[in-house]
């Protein structure tokens, strides 16, 4: 990691540890629900950074994966395995701590497996579908890769919908807390809102740390390569296939994370995160963010699904973000923090504040 | 003998490109592949290169068949490609572009000290020292062209494809190129030059061979080639009459 990095990670640290003093200031507290979310959102839109902006691959069909590692979490944990308590096998795994017993809210014994195993699961599960789907995926190009992706996602979201253990369209609900340490446990609980900001920071900053460690090394300058071209990469010995498939991956191992700690967070998923809409509003992110500017998607990631989970864009919630795609891939195909845009933006606002001087001028004479 | 070809048959899914063709590279040459457009010659590159595969025939490189290689696989071997239009990548650095064209010493060699690999072509193309720290997309034809070549030099290959080098460039640029490709043979680097400009490929080669419509239509040395009436028609634009002066 370079100084800029360096100072760039310690700045966000800081951002992170004030944020709840902050909010106890201004006595706005509550939205550090809605920033932990938003948080763990930003966390699936850099994973898709990598292989939009650096790796030049696009995917619409991140919100599948996302969905995939909340459903795998959801499905997992909700399960009652009480009826076979007693068998062997049953007992091995509630030994290794694999199933844990719990009481739920009528006070009936529930066996279902700990969170911790379903975390691993989570995570093999994006990593799997994401290496069946990339490997035929991945070898189409542009707007044919964009559809194919497109593809999976309807049909990851058509599944979670139309199947029974899944919740259908009403998704699962009352998933339990994931107790990580004895004064730290996951979920929506008012009382833990500090610690559950802090933690969904702590991620954030840690995946962040990876990324960026990533793009910088060998392994990221070969991605990186993969955008401008894939013969010359080719013929400089890279195996090109191989890590369009590695970053596939990664986005979706990222992707797959994020869901998990969101729907412990929430308590709950439905079949709308695992929409076409959702996966198009991480695209967005991803281009206002100026695609291969990791910083830029994470301050956008976590600036509009705050926004957006305020409420702040009412039920007009995916028409603005629709909106937000066309008008970046318009005005600003850079993104929003690109020097050259604010140079331009800076530019304008000069000539119009001139104009209005000159017309208060010609007024007052 | 550094490359062998024979009878290579090669083609995009049903398009059928090269028929046929057999050639021969010895160590230490310099042989160029001249031909208009669309008679094949980035095709027997692309098929040498492990980036398409041959149909039937075989491709064999220092001793060892190659046809059914990868792509990353030959250059591991030695084998280099710069590619038709340079293809830098644009959105790096000089330096990391250079960096990048090192990628397979790092695998080869854990070890390696990279700057000094990158020193040794600021030192062949003192241009891209100047700018190293510059976007490559934003240098001039002829940087990038260089830039092109150092890229390629970085994974020390033994052999070294060309592919158009002296498309969309000035004259004067041109004959700097293919200065350095002289000096690189001197190296002890084996070069395929492919080129349209005939003439002056033909000046710095050894050998040439005359590429139609994917066969090998005519094959010699350079000055029997520039001699050649076909050849001088075809290619270096005399007509008739003038031959027939001479």
């Amino acid at each position: 990691m370079n100084k800029e990095n360096l100072k760039a990670v310690s700045v966000l640290f800081t951002i992170i540890l004030l944020t709840p003093l902050i909010t106890s200031l201004l006595d706005v507290n509550f939205y550090l629900t809605q920033l932990t979310m938003s948080i763990y959102y930003a966390i699936v839109s850099i994973g898709l950074c990598m292989l939009m902006g650096y790796a030049g691959q696009i995917s619409m069909g991140q919100a599948a994966f996302f969905s995939i590692g909340g459903y795998t979490t959801a499905v997992l944990t909700t399960i009652n395995l009480i009826e076979y308590k007693g068998s062997f096998l049953i007992n091995l795994l509630m030994k290794l701590r694999v199933l844990v017993l719990d009481k739920n809210v009528y006070d009936n014994d529930v066996l279902f497996f700990s969170p911790w195993v379903t975390f691993f699961f989570a995570i093999v599960f994006a990593l799997i579908i994401s290496f069946v789907i990339g490997i035929p995926v991945l070898k189409l190009k542009g707007h044919y890769l964009a559809m194919a992706t497109m593809g999976f996602g309807i049909i990851i979201y058509k599944i979670v919908k139309g199947t029974k253990i899944l919740g259908q369209a009403d998704g699962i609900s009352a998933v339990p807390l994931f107790k990580i340490l004895p004064f730290l446990s996951i979920d929506g609980d008012i009382s833990n809102r500090i610690e559950n900001f802090y933690f969904a920071g702590f991620i954030l900053l840690l995946g962040l740390i990876i990324l960026i460690n990533l793009i910088n090394s060998r392994v990221g300058r070969a991605l990186r390569s993969l955008h401008g071209s894939e013969e010359a990469s080719n013929s400089m010995g890279i195996n090109t296939s191989k890590y369009k498939l590695y970053v596939f991956m990664l986005g979706a191992v990222f992707a797959s994370i994020g869901g998990f700690f969101l729907t412990h967070y929430n308590g709950g998923i439905g079949p709308s995160e695992a929409g076409v809409m959702k996966s198009v509003r991480y695209v967005a992110i991803v281009a206002v963010g100026g695609m291969a500017n990791i910083w830029g998607t994470l301050i956008f990631g976590i600036l509009l699904n705050f926004l957006s989970l305020r409420g702040v864009f009412g039920s007009l919630d995916d028409a603005v973000f629709g909106a937000i795609l066309i008008l970046v891939m318009i005005f600003a195909p850079d993104g929003l923090i690109k020097k050259r845009f604010l140079d331009a933006l800076i530019v304008k606002c000069k000539i119009i504040i001139k104009k209005i001087q000159l017309k208060l001028n010609k007024e007052g004479n | 003998m550094m490359l062998k070809i024979r009878s290579l048959d090669a083609g995009y899914s049903n398009l059928k490109v090269l028929k046929r063709i057999s050639m021969h590279v010895k160590a230490g040459e310099i042989v160029t592949i001249i031909g208009a457009n669309g008679s094949g010659k980035s095709t027997l590159l692309h098929a040498v290169s492990g980036i398409i595969k041959g149909k039937s025939g075989e491709i064999i490189f220092k001793d060892k068949q190659i046809n059914n290689y990868t792509a990353e696989k030959i250059v591991y071997l030695g084998c280099s490609l710069i590619p038709e239009g340079r293809q830098l990548f644009p959105a790096m650095t000089v330096k990391e572009n250079l960096v990048l064209g090192g990628y397979i010493l790092k695998s080869k060699n854990k070890k390696i000290n990279l700057e000094e690999e990158i020193k040794k072509i600021y030192t062949l193309f003192p241009r891209l020292e100047e700018r190293k720290n510059q976007l490559s997309g934003t240098l001039s034809g002829g940087e990038q062209q260089m830039l092109a070549i150092g890229r390629a030099l970085m994974s020390r290959p033994d052999f070294i494809m060309m592919d158009e080098p002296s498309i969309g460039l000035a004259p004067l640029v041109v004959k700097e190129i293919f200065k350095t490709v002289v000096s690189l043979r001197k190296d002890g680097k084996t070069i395929l030059l492919v080129e349209q400009n005939a003439k002056a490929a033909l000046k710095i080669a050894d050998r040439g061979y005359v590429m139609e419509t994917g066969n090998i239509i005519l094959e010699g040395t350079s000055e029997e080639l520039l001699n050649n009436h076909d050849v001088q028609r075809a290619y270096l634009g005399k007509d008739y009459k003038n031959i027939a002066e001479r």
